[in-house]
């Protein structure tokens, strides 16, 4: 678990590192695309959820999740297309998807409470590697102004999911 | 189901509107980009608090002490009317980052 949990952290900080090594910022096209990813990533992960889980609070946690997502991507799309940006593909965007495959198969062999609290342990882990990500990477690297504006309430969002995803399992145990 | 039996229902909820509505005024709190503004408000029983939800996201208003919940869809107005005093913090369930205090007067 803890390993998984740490590449799920490298790969957000894969971003980092190597720009730091190579003095390079993301642009904001690779931006777009990791933000929107990292949305679909938790989308799938919920629609799991939602097919999977048992306890009430975790399905209904998953549906708040679908929803605000999809919410943020669809404000990604609408303002991608109004500043005229193609989102690029990217070795983080790669990294990310695939991971997040991975996890998904792995979650898919668990059952019941066991499926309940493996899905929100990673949530919490998940939404923190964004939320650092966002904070120490794509926000200071975003150069436009309303990308920059948009991480930003998807930071806020994202960290009311992780504390929403903390409160949710304290309660299962 | 005869309908004479209601109408003592209905006279006491109209006098109880009409008692209420005398002093009871409507007060605004804003949610924008998930915070709750004004963060403090003070109110009184009986007035009613309009919540303007300006995001693109769903948020609640939840009181902590479990005395409302009211759901606030996106873009959305909604009125609660405050039926308890007390000093209530509140925060959005989904996002529960988002948080600020309703002080009711009796």
């Amino acid at each position: 678990m803890f390993v998984r949990l740490s590449a799920a952290i490298a790969a957000l900080s894969l971003l980092g590192s190597t720009a730091l090594a190579q003095g390079a910022k993301p642009t904001d096209p690779q931006i777009a695309h990791i933000a929107y990813t990292a949305g679909v990533i938790d989308i799938n992960a919920a629609k799991q959820a939602i097919a999977k889980a048992s306890n009430k609070d975790v399905k209904a946690f998953a549906q708040d999740m679908v929803r605000d997502h999809e919410t943020v991507n669809k404000q990604a799309l609408d303002l991608v297309k109004k500043l005229k940006v193609t989102p690029e593909d990217n070795d983080t965007s790669k990294t990310l998807s695939k991971q997040a495959t991975e996890k998904l198969a792995e979650l898919d062999k668990l059952k019941g409470a066991e499926y309940d609290k493996a899905y929100l342990a990673n949530e919490v882990a998940y939404h923190k590697a964004v939320n650092s990500a966002l904070e120490t990477q794509l926000i200071p690297s975003a150069s436009n102004a309303e990308l920059k504006n948009l991480l930003q309430t998807g930071l806020k969002i994202f960290q009311g999911h992780q504390q929403h995803a903390e409160q949710v399992a304290a309660k299962l145990k | 189901m005869r309908p004479g039996r209601h109408l003592p229902l209905v006279a006491a909820l109209l006098l109880g509107a009409a008692a209420v509505t005398a002093h009871a005024a409507t007060i605004q709190i804003t949610i924008d980009n998930l915070v709750f503004a004004p963060a403090e408000v003070s109110a009184k029983v009986g007035d009613t608090i309009e919540w303007i939800n300006k995001d693109v996201f769903a948020h609640t208003a939840t009181a902590r002490n479990g005395d409302f919940d009211v759901a606030t869809p996106p873009k959305k107005t909604v009125t609660s009317v405050l039926t308890k005093a007390g000093s209530v913090e509140y925060y959005c369930r989904y996002h529960p980052n988002m948080k600020a205090v309703l002080t009711i007067a009796p």
